[in-house]
């Protein structure tokens, strides 16, 4: 064997051993998982039988499942628009900003750095009727009446959105200080003098060129929606994504199914469905945004 | 000589090993007193029947379902295994339950040993399938002080519906704007909430949770104002309501609450607290009607156990729910008795009297689906007071909506 024959051969070696990880912990599941959403199997039971598609039929019949499937996408409407454009504010805001930057940006990564069910359980609280919420305490000292939050129909799923986007602005904002950075000042500089306002220098050069960064936030913000889960079942009496569902994303649904009714195959017949909604969503967002932009 | 004596010694050891002892495996989840309890009643159960070894494993409570569904299969799970009553259903269609031999275990022996309602709770298509050690029931808990605040004997909690609704209304505090500040009865449909309206409420209303055969829902359709009864306490008297302080427990220890329903698995949480005078009684009756819930953990002996593994478990079973450890769980763990024979010694004791009593009249309802049909209660509940729904209606979509679950349950049955 020659020496750069050798040198491949080595090379798969080393890549077999993630490559079979991979395989066994993420392939290999999700394969079994599209097959057990096509059986009636119940988590403890050994019978696993072949039913087709009842389980999706069972499904789009559900109102519990329309719910949360609604629900979810009610996630991602509010939640992305909200979270992109603050976060691209704030980073440009802190972009300026010369002394202590370090510290604000340590101040708006802390949330996110927090355990997400501490994050979810001091908000359950800020959201709590008198006499104990934060929130509510503080509408009333401006005479304002008391809110239900947590505990309303219309509410609530916005209630929920909030907590999110204050845990993943911080994320979202160093990603585009980092971004930021890379924006040639030259550019910049070039407008100015030719007579651009802040403005238009914002929206006509900065803007585009982060485009790549805003493509990437909002495609892994999107999945993190869509996949809501630790903070409504952590802020809903009883992990139920109530009051009447009006809460409940899809990976609650999932979870209830599988771990609550023991209903493994309808379960992962709901999984297969968030499977291909995030896969569609990605796949749009991607042929949508992604645009290469040269000056 | 000496080395042929070793060896004899070595080889009579191993042969002991062999063929004396039968191992089996008890399976419980993770609560500290209850496995401290077990390992002490497993090393008498050994002194008692040498030649039976009994290996304890525990595992946190949120894994359990999962353990065992994993484990059973592969042939690697537990002889005997401590589950809710409320799984029976689910274990036994699922086959991973054996019933209990009748020889061992008769309606006579069942009937004179435990209270009534556990042998209908341990029963699935009339045959009995596990044995609890402890049971627990309802019983309605009230803070002194908040009573003497107000002007009302601290010592004298009350013993009917009406009585205690004229008492929450004088315990509830409001702000200026009208919002409670202090409730006089918590109102937590998911915490012992939803059973308190339908094995209680239900039937002091004159009606019945479900049919003798547990197959259909009957509480709307014989105690329609069931719901009523319950919501308005929060609508029309707004003496509390769901999620007041976060939940019911918080506000009774916060002493946000002046009285609240609860279980006596709360005993402990209550007893540890300082600046809480609370007492305990049993449940409000309405219409001269008492009535309770009752629940418990109970031991069933798995398909694992054949042979002397299975005549090894039968042992244990009846061990570890004799009387005598039906005593020592009182003492350590807390939870109440399920033989009514010792529970007779406590009858007075000022914590553990009111649940005793109130076992006598108790009633465990046939789950099917444990956390679907508390749902049902809790969505309920909410439809009331959160979107105005009459609690007439509300209650019926109630029961069409358990109807669903058990209906579901069944057709997967049969």
């Amino acid at each position: 064997m020659k020496i750069s024959q050798k040198r491949i051969v080595t090379a798969y070696v080393f890549l077999a051993i993630p490559l079979i990880f991979y395989i066994v912990v993420r392939f290999y599941p999700m394969l079994y998982s599209f097959w057990l959403s096509f059986t009636n199997w119940k988590l403890i039971s050994p019978k696993k039988d072949f039913v087709g598609f009842d389980n999706f039929v069972k499904l789009f019949k559900d109102r519990v499942f329309i719910t949360s499937l609604w629900n979810t996408i009610k996630y991602v409407t509010f939640g992305i628009p909200l979270v992109i454009v603050l976060s691209l504010f704030l980073a440009t805001t802190l972009n300026k900003v010369r002394h202590l930057q370090w510290f604000y940006r340590l101040l708006y990564v802390m949330p996110y750095i927090t355990p997400l069910v501490a994050v979810s359980w001091v908000w359950r609280w800020i959201y709590q009727r008198p006499p104990a919420g934060i929130l509510n305490n503080l509408l009333m000292a401006f005479g304002l009446d008391a809110q239900p939050f947590l505990t309303s129909m219309n509410q609530s799923l916005p209630a929920i959105v909030v907590t999110t986007v204050w845990v993943n602005l911080g994320y979202c904002i160093i990603i585009y200080l980092a971004g930021l950075q890379t924006v040639p000042q030259e550019y910049i500089e070039a407008a100015k003098i030719d007579g651009a306002t802040s403005r238009q220098s914002f929206f006509r050069i900065t803007l585009p060129l982060l485009n790549p960064i805003t493509v990437f936030l909002v495609v892994t913000q999107s999945i993190t929606f869509l996949r809501i889960f630790t903070q409504v079942y952590n802020m809903t009496d009883q992990g139920s994504g109530g009051p009447l569902n009006s809460t409940k994303p899809l990976v609650l649904y999932i979870y209830q199914k599988a771990f609550r009714s023991f209903d493994m195959g309808l379960a992962s017949s709901a999984t297969v469905i968030l499977f291909m909604l995030i896969m569609g969503i990605t796949l749009v967002q991607l042929l949508v945004l992604n645009k290469r932009v040269q000056y | 000589m000496k080395r042929a004596l070793l060896l004899l010694l070595v080889f009579s050891v191993i042969f002991a090993g062999i063929a004396g002892a039968v191992k089996i495996t008890y399976w419980q989840y993770y609560f500290e007193t209850k496995v401290k309890l077990v390992d002490l009643l497993i090393e008498e159960f050994e002194k008692q029947n040498p030649g039976i070894e009994v290996e304890h494993v525990t595992f946190p409570y949120e894994n359990f379902n999962e353990k065992v569904a994993v484990s059973v299969p592969a042939g690697v799970g537990p002889d005997v295994l401590t589950l809710f009553y409320g799984w029976i259903p689910l274990y036994v269609t699922s086959g991973y339950l054996v019933p209990l031999p009748e020889a061992e275990f008769s309606s006579e022996y069942l009937n004179s040993e435990f209270f009534p309602f556990v042998s209908k709770g341990i029963e699935f298509n009339g045959v009995p399938y596990a044995l609890p050690t402890a049971v627990r029931a309802l019983a309605l808990f009230w803070n002194k002080d908040l009573f003497a605040e107000v002007g009302l004997d601290p010592e004298t909690p009350p013993t009917t519906f009406a009585e205690m609704v004229e008492f929450a209304k004088k315990l509830t505090k409001y702000d200026t704007k009208g919002n409670i500040i202090q409730a006089g009865l918590t109102m937590q449909p998911s915490g012992q909430g939803h059973q308190w309206i339908r094995e209680v409420l239900v039937r002091q209303l004159g009606g019945t949770p479900y049919s003798a055969d547990t197959r259909t829902v009957l509480y709307a359709a014989t105690a329609p104002e069931t719901l009523k009864v319950y919501t308005d306490l929060i609508t029309k008297d707004k003496v509390g309501y769901p999620g007041f302080l976060n939940d019911d427990v918080t506000a009774f220890r916060s002493l946000k609450a002046a009285m609240t329903i609860d279980g006596s698995f709360r005993l402990g949480t209550f007893r540890s607290l300082t600046n809480l005078n609370w007492g305990v009684t049993e449940l409000p009756s309405m219409n001269g009607v008492k009535s309770n819930f009752a629940s418990f953990w109970a031991h069933g002996i798995t398909t694992n156990a054949t042979g002397d593994k299975l005549d090894a478990s039968i042992k244990f079973l009846k061990f570890i729910t004799s009387e005598y450890a039906q005593k020592l769980w009182l003492e350590q763990v807390g939870e109440l008795p399920a033989n009514p024979k010792v529970a007779a010694a406590y009858y007075d004791h000022p914590e553990y009297g009111p649940f005793l009593k109130g076992l006598e009249y108790a009633h465990a309802t046939f789950f099917v689906n444990e956390s679907g049909q508390r749902q049902v209660l809790m969505d309920a509940v909410d439809k009331v007071w959160i979107q105005g729904m009459d609690p007439i209606k509300a209650l019926k979509e109630a029961a069409a909506e358990d109807q669903a679950i058990i209906d579901e349950f069944w057709s997967r049955v049969e």
